[in-house]
């Protein structure tokens, strides 16, 4: 009963649109980063120079660029754990509830639909230290909120700001997530008396590890490369350099400073350091995932 | 076949729309808001004043998404006619040789009446090359003042401070008749080390602030630089000086009355105007008086208009009408007038004077004075350097440092200027 399809032409006619778009928008990009990172070249593209590996040893004997590493990553783990924890609790809580369960999940999906841009403003306005409330509330408490001056408040601000965004889009995963678990398992712990507690991380958790791992993935990307915006709204990468992720840096030195080579230097580096990323997660990782 | 029917039907549409065939000149700027406005109003006016040329304006975002949006244009050979660009990004227009279209070349080619010696030099020695020739034509510039709180001021029993030596004892003033913060900042850079400079008659940069080549090196880690700067780290501290950020936030603690003082840009004139809901004053930016007996003119800040090259001939006569008519006396004065820019034109200037807006408007002619002090030296020309608009960014994080205290004002400024260094090597390679 095996079905066969003789067609040589035809699968590759269907896969034609999806390659398309792979090359247009992957390729030919990634391949221009590439051939620009060895090159030094005026903004107006009036006169190029061939620098070799230049770009490269700049950065890597550059202070600041190790900066931008560490606060990368300090920013990213923040947010991709905070994302998916504060999820987790909203989309158990949501479950849970019965009466008016669709508002209470329509609400939450909510801020998915403000843009990264908008979402900084937003933020930067609850926390500017003369008018925003939030600086004020603070003030009241005693704490002195100040993230044009203080580098900690400063990434504490970012990383609430590209969580926030983010939490919409986990808590919808793990709502569905928590959807799939069958009703039986649960009630036949329940029957043999184990907590709310011990049923959520024995049975329920373990559930959800793949979503979780799923999560984990998408969040440390969406860190690395979809935050610019809110930087940019919320910090501009200060103080100092502090907010400074390496995404931001790209941008900053690219699109605002115009120092293009330096820049897709960077985009080169930071394909490597995402490819390296994925790699590790889905070898090392992926292994304590349970289907 | 089709494809023809299309664009014959467009054209239809667009010459029955305004009847002629009026050459487009397209215009990309950084204004939005109020000022925005005015300017479309400008616009219009030319138009309905002759319909040889029609002037499209669009607004691109801020100054930098502007010159980026132009530049990326250019590349893709859809480059408009006349973009603005701000006072930062002048040396990499002007080093983009095959790019601009010099504005003094365009008006002799365009056969366009233009004299230089009509504008005020204070103002187009930023964008005149070493010859004297003008570049690009100043359109919106500005410079930096001290706006205070009238009714602070006069709660503490203070006046204004017309030196940095007088701001120790009336900040003091300030804090003991309870306003916690004496002053605070736009644009730091600008104000506090460019114009510092300048007003100090110090160089900011070797080579006459880079006018004399692209082989400058940054030079404000100097004594007077650091002694200020230093001094400002002092007050951040003590809380008579307040830092709000690298751009314009600052407006919020001046408008709020939470803070007395602040030093912005002239051109900052209209939306205290609106926003504060109390007397203010403007006097001219402070100065060290141990340093200088008299302190020299400031520089400029804000944007001029750049023509971008390979358009048809015939268009750039469409541009040199138009930047003849942006030059004229009266609609320099009313833009000026409007805005806070300063006037381009010793003509605009005379004209404002003689319509008693000065009297009228207390203050407004505070910044006009400041430009006009003295004869302007390689130090107060303005300054012409790569990767200038990185460089900013470079002075801010160092600033910050020191304001948060994480470091000296000396170490803080040495590092910015060997930074800064780099770059400016890179531009000079590039270019």
């Amino acid at each position: 009963m095996n079905v066969t399809f003789p067609h040589k032409v035809l699968p590759w006619l269907l896969l034609l649109p999806q390659l398309a778009v792979t090359a247009i928008f992957f390729l030919w990009p990634a391949e221009k980063a590439v051939e620009q990172a060895f090159y030094q070249e005026d903004a107006f593209g009036l006169s190029r120079e061939f620098v070799g590996l230049e770009n490269f040893v700049d950065l890597l004997t550059d202070p600041y660029y190790y900066e931008s590493i560490v606060v990368t990553l300090i920013f990213s783990f923040s947010v991709a754990f905070l994302g998916i924890a504060v999820a987790l609790l909203l989309a158990t809580m949501a479950n849970r509830v019965i009466h008016s369960q669709l508002f209470y999940q329509t609400l939450l999906i909510w801020p998915y639909a403000v843009a990264p841009a908008l979402a900084g403003v937003i933020w930067w306005i609850m926390f500017d230290p003369s008018i925003g409330p939030v600086a004020q509330w603070l003030k009241f408490w005693g704490i002195q909120w100040n993230h044009y001056l203080n580098s900690t408040d400063a990434m504490i601000l970012v990383v609430i700001a590209a969580t926030w965004k983010q939490i919409s889009y986990n808590f919808l995963f793990f709502l569905a997530g928590l959807q799939a678990v069958p009703r039986s398992l649960i009630e036949a712990a329940a029957i043999d008396g184990a907590s709310p507690i011990k049923r959520f991380w024995t049975i329920v958790f373990p559930l959800l590890s793949p979503t979780t791992f799923f999560l984990l993935v998408v969040n440390l990307v969406y860190a690395f490369f979809d935050t610019f915006g809110i930087i940019d709204a919320t910090t501009g990468g200060g103080p100092g350099q502090s907010t400074k992720i390496m995404v931001y840096k790209v941008f900053d030195d690219g699109f605002i400073g115009l120092d293009l080579g330096s820049s897709a230097a960077q985009s080169v580096i930071l394909m490597g350091v995402v490819g390296i990323m994925t790699v590790i997660q889905f070898r090392f990782i992926e292994r304590k995932v349970q289907y | 076949m089709r494809k023809r029917n299309l664009s014959a039907l467009v054209l239809g549409a667009t010459l029955a729309s305004s009847g002629y065939a009026a050459t487009e000149i397209q215009w990309w700027h950084a204004m939005g808001g109020a000022l925005g406005e005015k300017l479309n109003s400008i616009v219009a006016d030319y138009n309905a004043s002759q319909d040889l040329y029609e002037v499209k304006a669009s607004y691109k975002g801020n100054y930098t998404e502007t010159m980026t949006a132009a530049i990326a244009a250019f590349r893709a050979k859809q480059q408009p006619h006349l973009v603005q660009v701000f006072e930062v990004g002048t040396a990499s227009m002007m080093s983009a040789k095959g790019a601009i279209y010099p504005v003094h070349q365009l008006m002799k080619e365009s056969g366009q009446a233009f004299n230089g010696d009509a504008f005020l030099s204070a103002v187009t020695g930023y964008y005149t090359d070493s010859d004297g020739n003008m570049l690009s034509m100043p359109f919106n510039s500005s410079t930096p003042v001290l706006y205070f709180n009238k009714e602070l001021m006069a709660k503490a029993g203070v006046q204004a401070p017309a030196t940095w030596n007088e701001m120790d004892s009336v900040g003091k003033k300030l804090q003991d008749a309870g306003i916690s913060c004496g002053f605070t900042t736009a644009w730091q850079s600008w104000v506090h080390l460019e114009n510092l400079s300048a007003r100090h008659n110090v160089p900011f940069a070797t080579k006459a602030n880079g006018f004399g080549g692209f082989d400058t090196e940054l030079a404000f880690n100097g004594p007077l630089q650091v002694a200020h700067i230093n001094k400002m780290g002092e007050w951040q501290k003590n809380g008579i000086f307040s830092y709000s950020g690298r751009t314009n936030d600052g407006a919020a603690k001046f408008y709020s009355g939470e803070c007395a003082m602040y030093t912005e840009s002239s051109a900052g004139y209209a939306g205290i105007k609106r926003n504060a809901p109390f007397e203010f004053g403007v006097v001219e930016l402070p100065y060290w008086k141990d340093q200088v007996t008299e302190p020299s003119n400031t520089i400029i800040g804000g944007a001029s208009l750049w023509a971008l090259q390979g358009k048809a001939a015939d268009d750039y006569k469409g541009v040199a009408s138009f930047l003849s008519y942006l030059s004229r006396a009266d609609v320099q004065a009313d833009w000026h007038q409007f805005s806070g820019y300063l006037p381009i034109t010793k003509a605009a200037f005379d004209l404002t004077k003689g319509q008693g807006f000065y009297e009228k408007n207390v203050g407004t002619d505070v910044s006009v004075n400041q430009m006009l002090t003295g004869t302007p030296t390689e130090n107060t020309k303005g300054l012409r350097l790569g990767n200038f608009v990185q460089i900013r960014g470079v002075i801010d994080e160092a600033l910050e440092s020191v304001w948060n205290g994480d470091a000296d004002a000396q170490a803080a400024l040495d590092n910015a200027v060997k930074r800064g260094n780099v770059l400016l090597r890179k531009f000079e390679k590039a270019n």
